[in-house]
Parts: structure tokens; sequence; C-alpha cells
């Protein structure tokens, strides 16, 4: 394909548009994020979409051998920094395998990268200038010698890793054949304090870790935040004047709302794939019921009455039915029912008992906490209950929350207090679905409760 | 035993020194009734001191043992004696389950411990439950002893 035969967006930037539109206005042609305009450069060499080294490789193979991608430090002031959130977004995924190597100019020398073992090539400018900051960055076929990408970004000064994960995801679906996850965030909660009264705060931070802060003050009890799939609102609990009520925060606009007007708890929510309805439990007697609540309306409708405790309800991605933990069977386990609350089926039948599952994005997996012999580990499962595998093990392993692409789990991991609660510790993991590759997120002080963001949110 | 207690009392004192009105209750008293002066009659460190605060639950049950329901005798009692009083319950579970089940759990055993006072003769209106699942532990230690201690419903003085 010629230059001038580009189409003015990419197949790529399309797919990340269609992604991002509907929930924030479009800022211009080419925009792919809220500040972030992409334009494609022209080709220092052939260039062709489909080109032999474009995808071919699996996530599956790439597990076993990640894949070898020079990723230099980029020219310009912003260079470092680019670079390095680049490297570390591909290097902690686990499928790639960063090399860091000369900065090439114009056309590079692929026999030398070719020599290295390299696959595939970074090369690029960051520059922050009086109009903000422009990121050229082109993706190289090492093999080949032919440019699979090249695109200009332009954003605020103050984007340079935002613009460094966006990369990071065009790398990772250009070579993989997927969706990438890096530029995304994770809301979770923060921790302080001594282990029988810990100081709670909302907290967000990008999925690298990077640009923490708290969103409340810890003056009440705050747990488990969950994003909105699509838009920038995270539904969580909050013991607030000692009420405890699931609130639905607004990030953009700072404004926050108490959702569902109930006379017992309400806790557990989850919104639902198209973001207009929020599903939740709700005390009443010794048990809990499932609600949804619709968030125009404030409309409210019963979906479970077992008098049993019914709890941690989650959309499938189609919406068409939920998962959720139950006791009504005298002990918890996990049961699937229709969105409209009917035909409640058991899916659980492993040693121990179940809790906290999550519908993963694909639709093909349930994660979900098991709790056996003084024991937490964290599993998979099909939606028909098949295929158990559990991921990992702890004292204690809960709160799994799924990346936007569904590759991967973020959880909470907590470890055994002793004598006046000295040795807990509480931190938020991450571990491929295959339970390879497990990880911790650096976050500042003690986490729990991850709520991974969809992708561009 | 006795020794025990008493020293368990005096870890209450210290705790409650250290809560506030954000979980009242939930890090005070003993579940047993030991003889005490000097305090307010009808008042939060008198049901701490001579009632008995709280009462205890075995893993993932809100079963009310004998010894519990003797604990609850004796508030219903106290609360016949001073009807002016309202208490808030609030249930705690160990940290061995999941944290959305929890909340669920902990409200249960409060709400078991709420249905006796009424059933005792308490008015349902000088009682509120609250739950907090297993983010409030009264001993800190993760053994068999302390989450005994941490599966329970307290009784607070609102």
């Amino acid at each position: 394909m010629r230059p001038s035969d580009l189409p003015l967006i990419s197949d790529v930037e399309a797919s990340l548009l269609a992604t991002h539109f509907g929930r924030r206005a479009l800022l211009g042609a080419g925009a792919v994020a809220a500040g972030v305009l992409a334009m494609p450069l022209s080709a220092l060499a052939q260039a062709a979409p489909g080109a032999p080294g474009d995808a071919e490789i699996t996530v599956d193979q790439a597990r076993t051998a990640p894949i070898p991608i020079v990723i230099p430090v980029l020219g310009g002031d912003a260079g470092q920094l680019v670079s390095s959130v680049i490297s570390g977004d591909l290097g902690n995924c686990g499928l790639f395998a960063p090399i860091n190597g000369a900065l090439p100019v114009g056309v590079p020398d692929f026999g030398t990268y070719k020599s290295l073992g390299a696959r595939a090539l970074v090369s690029g400018t960051a520059t922050t200038g009086a109009g903000g900051l422009r990121v050229e960055f082109r993706l190289w076929d090492v093999l080949t010698g032919q440019q699979i990408q090249g695109t200009a970004y332009t954003a605020g000064a103050g984007d340079a890793r935002k613009i460094a994960h966006i990369i990071a995801d065009v790398i990772y679906e250009r070579l993989l054949g997927e969706k990438g996850y890096f530029n995304s965030r994770i809301a979770y909660i923060a921790r302080s304090g001594p282990r029988a009264h810990q100081t709670t705060r909302l907290a967000i931070m990008d999925q690298d870790g990077a640009n923490s802060h708290y969103l409340s003050g810890g003056q009440w009890l705050t747990l488990t935040p969950r994003f909105s799939p699509v838009s920038d609102q995270l539904a969580f609990m909050s013991y607030a004047n000692n009420r405890p009520r699931v609130y639905v925060l607004n990030l953009a606009t700072g404004r926050q709302q108490l959702l569902g007007d109930f006379d017992g708890i309400s806790f557990a929510p989850r919104f639902a794939p198209d973001g207009h309805t929020v599903i939740m439990s709700v005390t009443r007697g010794g048990g809990s019921d499932i609600y949804s609540v619709d968030l125009a309306s404030r409309g409210k409708r019963q979906l479970t009455s077992s008098g049993a405790i019914d709890t941690s309800p989650c959309y499938s991605p189609d919406g068409s039915q939920i998962v959720f933990n139950s006791d009504r069977g005298g002990t918890p386990q996990l049961y699937i029912m229709s969105a409209g609350g009917g035909g409640a089926k058991r899916i659980s039948y492993g040693n121990g008992i179940y809790g906290s599952p999550v519908w993963s994005p694909r639709g093909d997996l349930i994660a979900f906490t098991r709790i056996a012999n003084g024991s937490f580990s964290l599993g998979v499962m099909a939606p028909d209950g098949t295929g158990e595998r559990i991921l990992t093990q702890g004292f204690t392993v809960d709160t799994a929350t799924f990346c936007p692409n569904g590759r991967v789990l973020a959880f909470c991991r907590q470890t055994a207090a002793g004598a006046g609660g000295a040795g807990f510790s509480s931190s938020i993991g991450t571990i491929d679905i295959t339970g390879f590759h497990e990880r911790s997120i650096p976050a500042a002080g003690m986490a729990s409760d991850p709520a991974w963001s969809p992708l561009n949110g | 035993m006795r020794l025990k207690l008493l020293g368990a009392l005096g870890m209450a004192v210290f705790l409650a020194a250290c809560s506030d009105d954000t979980n009242k209750g939930a890090t005070t008293g003993t579940g047993a009734a030991a003889q005490s002066t000097g305090v307010t009659p009808g008042s939060e460190a008198d049901l701490v001191a001579n009632v008995g605060d709280r009462v205890f639950f075995e893993l993932n049950k809100n079963n009310l043992s004998s010894e519990a329901q003797a604990t609850l005798d004796r508030q219903a009692a106290w609360l016949a004696k001073y009807p002016q009083v309202t208490v808030q319950l609030a249930g705690n579970c160990d940290d061995r389950g999941t944290e959305e089940y929890n909340i669920a759990l902990g409200e249960r055993r409060a709400n078991a411990a709420r249905d006796y006072l009424v059933a005792k003769g308490v008015a349902a209106s000088r009682i509120t439950t609250i739950s907090y699942g297993k983010d409030r532990p009264t001993a800190t230690g993760d053994n068999e002893e302390a989450w005994a201690q941490n599966r329970n419903s307290i009784t607070s003085v609102r």
C-alpha cells in the first residue's frame, strides 16, 4: 500500500475510536482517547497491514515464547519516559521480551536486530513543545523489514504515560491479533492504620500502578468499587453516616449519589454491560436479596427472594444471565440465573465453599474464590461449571476482576496477621487466566478490592 | 478463667479508648459479665462491665449457643431496666470468608441477636443492626482463638 492510500484513520485507530465513541465527546478526526489525537505517519518503507509478521503469533504461543521486541529509548525530551512505559507494559504482561537497543534513525538496520533474535522493533520520537506532546511511533517487523504501523499522536504535555499505554496496546493488537488492556485503570481501596480499625479510601491508579490517588477521604469504611463498562462512573459501598449503602461516583464531575432506597444494607454492586443498571444485594432478615436499579429512573427490581444470602451478582457480558453467590443450599456456592431473576442453577461442585464470582468479558470463563481446608484459592470455570482450574492460592485471595480483554485477572492478596496484627498485608496481584505469570502491582501502602476499568477508561 | 477475663477487660478498656463513632461498640467489651463498680447505670460502660456486650458464633453459623442466649437474656433484662436506652447490634465475621458474603453473614448474626431480644420483650424500635463483615476484627491475630472472638454480634448503646 502506498502512503497516499493509507486511510485517514487506520483500522486499529478506528477500532479504538469505536471502543471509545459514546463514552466521551469526539474531539476531532483521529481522537483515540480524551484529548489524544492520532494520525497515520507515512511509511518510510513498504507498509502493508496484514504483512508477514502482523498478528501471526497467538497469545498461547507468546506465553511459551515471549515475543522479543526491541524498544529503544525514543528520541525527544519525553522519549525516555514513553519508552520505559511501553517496555514495562509489554514486559509485565509476560507475552513480550523487551530488548533495549540503540535508537534507530530512519529505516532501521534490521540485520542487527535479527541477529539479536528480535521479531519486532519500535522507533520514534516523543517531544514536548508549545502545542503539547507529539509522539511519532513506528512498529517494524524485523524479519521482513516492513513497517507494521506508523502513527503520530498529539496530546497534552502531561499525557506521555497515557500515549505510551495506547502505543503498547497498538503493539499488542498488531502482533497478537487481540485488543490490549494497557490504557486502563484500576480502582481500589487504599488501606492504612491498625488491623482492627483500618482507614479505607477509595483510590484509583493506572493499571501499572502509576498515577495513584485517593477519591475519598477515609472517614467512613468504604469497600468494593466497581467500574461502569461504558462511562466514567464507579459504584461502591460506603458506611457514610453509619448507613452502609451503595453509591455511584461520577469520576468526571466528582458527583456522588446514593443508589437505591432500601431499608437494609445495600452492597456488592456491579454494573450491567450496557451501563444503564446496577445490580446489588440488599439485606433482609437473615439473608440478602439481589436487586437491579435503573440509573436513569432509579426504579428498582427484585431478582431473588430465597430468604438465604444471595450476593456478589455479576452479569454475563451479553447481559442475559447473572452469576451470583448463595447459601440457599446450605453452604455458599455459585449459581447462574437469567437476568430477569428466574431459573437459578448451581454450577460449583468442588471441595469447599465458593464466592466472589465474576464473569469474563470474553464470556467463556467465570473467576471465583474458593475456600477449602482453611486456605483461599482463586480459580476459573466455564459458565456451566465444568473445567474448574485453580490459578493461585494463599491465606486470602479474593475480589478478582478481569482486565478489559479478559486475559488477566487482578485480585486482592492478604497475609495472615500475628499478635497485634503484625504481619498482615494487603496487596493487589495480577495473574494470567492460565495461572501463568503472577505479579504484584506496586501500589503505595496496603490495597484491596481492585476493579479494572474498560479499555481507554 | 478469672484472670483471663480481667485481662480481656483491660484490653477492652484500652481498645475503647481508640474507638470512635464510625464503629461504636465494635472494639469494646467482653462476652462475659463481671461485677464492676464506678460506672454509670444504663451506660455503655455498664453494659460492657456488668451485662456482657457481645455474643459469639461458630464458623459460618448464626445459631445462638446457650451461653449466647444467657448473655442476651441479661441484655434484655438490662434494657427493660433502662427503657430510654436504644442499642445497635453490630455483626462481625472472621476473615475466613469472602468480603461480600461476610457483610451479609455479619448482618445475619446481628439479626439473630436482634430477633432473640425482641422475643424477650425488647421493642424492635429500640434496636438497629449493622454489619462490618470481616473489616472490623476485635482480635487482630489470625488463629482459631482470634477468629472465634471475631465471629460476634456486639451490642452498643446509641
